[in-house]
């Protein structure tokens, strides 16, 4: 294996990497369970329009005599309140979940890596304005302000990502400005400032490489958190609206007829404590590959 | 004699809660080009103030430059802009730092440093970067470098490491290097390369080096001259060989006898006085209450530095009074 590794190597480093970040991945068994299920979900995130059985039942048909089956081998998530096959439903809510949610998370790193690494790179008078703007969101609790955000620029499933962005940066920004404070202070960047890097490339050459792992991680752990705040959203009216198959959505819609189709709820709720799960376990194993500390080899 | 580059009249101070300290006072120091000229002190001298300071790198809340002149090809470094500096670090003056472990951006391989190196002076594509980063882990005669570019900097030994940073600082392609302590944290064999190293180098590429060590040994192996630092200020400079056979200040006495000889004689370590805080004596020579041969004078009025022989100065009361005030224990072995 060495030896091997060794040969491509001196041809071309990157392999090495890749497959070291594999090999790490898979050798935790948790990890691997969820890197293959997050795998998998955006597999079927991707073809979902083309494999589902009743594509017509994601958007406006309805089928009112086949209303609330239980499962069977037509439907296999039993049928909705309109006769809608929730497999096929809940399938291709995946695709919005994971949508929205990477959209809403990588906003929110976009805003939030520059900002913190600019504020703890350079300290001083930016980096008191960012930070005490970054706490006056802080200081809201993120649901009760993704909600306002959401009620005030109206109910949509594109608004609920932006509502979300908007409330998640700061704790990108706070997380990158602590790592990056004390980055700054290391003898690298002194290094490459005597050597003439200009500022702007030093924070983001030098230093965001240098504080991204624990936000990667985070961000990952988070699109978890994310998936579950759009299906509140949607759960309370604020994000996507009917008849768009988004899990919360569904959740919602389903309370009523709970007691006698419990299929219904549980199979989208199910989606969503899967995805949530498998994108924390993720989160977990991520941590282990990019910090050397935690890393055995 | 003088020209290439110059510092005159340097006053570095800190300015902190308990009072503002001088830490650097150097009334003159010039370098020729080409030559490697070693600076030799103490932890605390202020060697690396004095690096730091060349390069306007000196974090500006403590620290004051209160008035003086750094004079590079003729540009007063003092007198230019942030923006100016930044073209002029690299380009003009790179420096190596001490500890080869930390140097280094534990994120990238170290190819991919020296790469950026060149991308960042020069227009010039990847593969051409990439062919000038090869060449230079050679110049810096690490073997196989095909392999070490691909090398992250904690997969390297700390030899290997301070090499590698040596090429970032040659890939600038500036003729003046300051080397600060660069064998700091090495061991002995290792240390002995890295001299050779930055010696052939020197002649090699002919660039000035600033060499600064806490060791006269390592400096007598490269330097042509050298330059005593005490407390910020320059108490005995000349060409080495000079000041070897010769020291007249106390002080580098005690340098020279603090380092081990051989056949076994054991370093006499009872005059060695340390410094504190409580005996700094502010008014006249810096190194009265640690001095041995101290005198009244020495304590009101601070000697200044005087020319012995050739071009070698001390600035010491006492070297002068009777000719002979170092010297007496130092044989040169």
């Amino acid at each position: 294996m060495t030896k091997n590794l060794g040969l491509i190597n001196s041809i071309k480093p990157r392999i090495k990497e890749i497959r070291l970040s594999l090999y790490l991945l898979g050798r935790n068994r948790l990890t691997r369970l969820s890197l293959v299920v997050v795998i998998l979900l955006i597999l079927i995130a991707l073809v979902a329009p083309y494999i589902v059985p009743y594509p017509e039942h994601i958007e406006t048909e309805t089928n009112p005599e086949d209303k609330l089956l239980l499962p069977s081998g037509d439907y296999f998530f039993g049928t909705d309140e309109l006769g809608r096959d929730v497999f096929s439903r809940v399938l291709y809510g995946t695709r919005i979940s994971l949508q929205t949610a990477l959209v809403a998370v990588g906003l929110a790193l976009l805003i939030g890596i520059p900002l913190g690494a600019i504020a703890g790179a350079t300290g001083g008078i930016v980096d008191e304005i960012i930070m005490r703007i970054t706490d006056i969101f802080l200081s809201f609790p993120p649901l009760l302000l993704a909600i306002a955000i959401a009620a005030f620029l109206g109910p949509s499933l594109e608004n609920a990502m932006l509502a979300i962005a908007v409330s998640w940066w700061p704790w990108y920004t706070r997380l990158i400005r602590g790592q990056a404070v004390s980055i700054r202070e290391r003898q690298f960047v002194k290094a490459a400032r005597a050597i003439g890097t200009p500022p702007m490339k030093i924070v983001f050459g030098h230093i965001v490489p240098n504080c991204i792992a624990p936000v990667i991680v985070q961000a990952s752990m988070d699109i978890g958190g994310v998936i579950l705040t759009i299906a509140s959203l949607s759960f309370l009216g604020l994000g996507a609206q009917p008849p768009t198959p988004e899990w919360g959505l569904m959740v919602s819609t389903s309370r009523n007829y709970f007691l006698n189709a419990w299929w219904y709820s549980i199979f989208p709720g199910l989606a969503i404590f899967v995805t949530v799960l498998v994108f924390n376990l993720l989160g977990d194993g991520l941590r282990e590959i990019l910090d050397p500390k935690t890393r055995k080899i | 004699m003088s020209g290439y580059f110059e510092v005159k009249n340097l006053k570095v101070d800190f300015k902190t809660f308990e009072g503002q300290k001088n830490v650097l006072d150097i009334d003159s120091l010039a370098l020729d080009k080409g030559e490697t000229f070693g600076i030799v002190g103490e932890s605390g001298a202020g060697k690396t103030v004095l690096a730091l300071t060349i390069l306007l790198l000196l974090s500006a809340p403590p620290a004051v430059i209160r008035s003086g002149s750094i004079n590079l090809d003729g540009e007063n470094l003092l007198q230019k802009t942030e923006k100016e500096m930044q073209k002029i670090r690299g380009r003009n003056i790179s420096m190596i730092f001490q500890d080869p472990m930390s140097t280094l951006n534990p994120v990238f391989t170290v190819g991919e440093q020296i790469i950026r190196v060149f991308k960042n002076n020069k227009r010039i594509t990847r593969k051409d970067a990439q062919k000038e980063a090869l060449r230079m882990i050679e110049t810096v005669k690490l073997p196989d470098a095909a392999n070490i570019m691909a090398k992250y900097p904690h997969e390297l030994s700390g030899g290997q490491r301070q090499r590698i940073v040596i090429a970032i600082a040659l890939s600038c392609g500036s003729e003046f290097l300051i080397a600060d302590e660069p064998t700091r944290n090495l061991d002995v064999t290792i240390q002995a390369g890295i001299l050779k190293l930055v010696a052939e180098l020197q002649k090699e590429l002919g660039v000035t080096v600033l060499f600064i060590a806490n060791n006269l040994g390592l400096v007598s192996a490269i330097c042509s001259r050298v330059a005593i630092l005490h407390e910020g200020r320059i108490v005995e400079t000349g060409k080495v060989k000079e000041v070897l056979k010769d020291p007249r200040h106390p002080y580098t006495l005690t340098l020279l006898n603090a380092i081990p000889r051989d056949k076994g004689e054991k370093v006499n370590l009872d005059n060695i006085v340390f410094k504190d805080s409580e005996n700094a004596n502010e008014k006249g020579c810096r190194y009265y209450y640690r001095c041995p041969e101290k005198k009244d004078l020495c304590r009101d009025t601070e000697p200044v530095c005087r020319l012995i022989a050739g071009t070698h100065t001390v600035a010491c009361h006492m070297a002068f009074k009777g000719g002979e005030a170092g010297g007496k224990q130092h044989t040169e072995g």
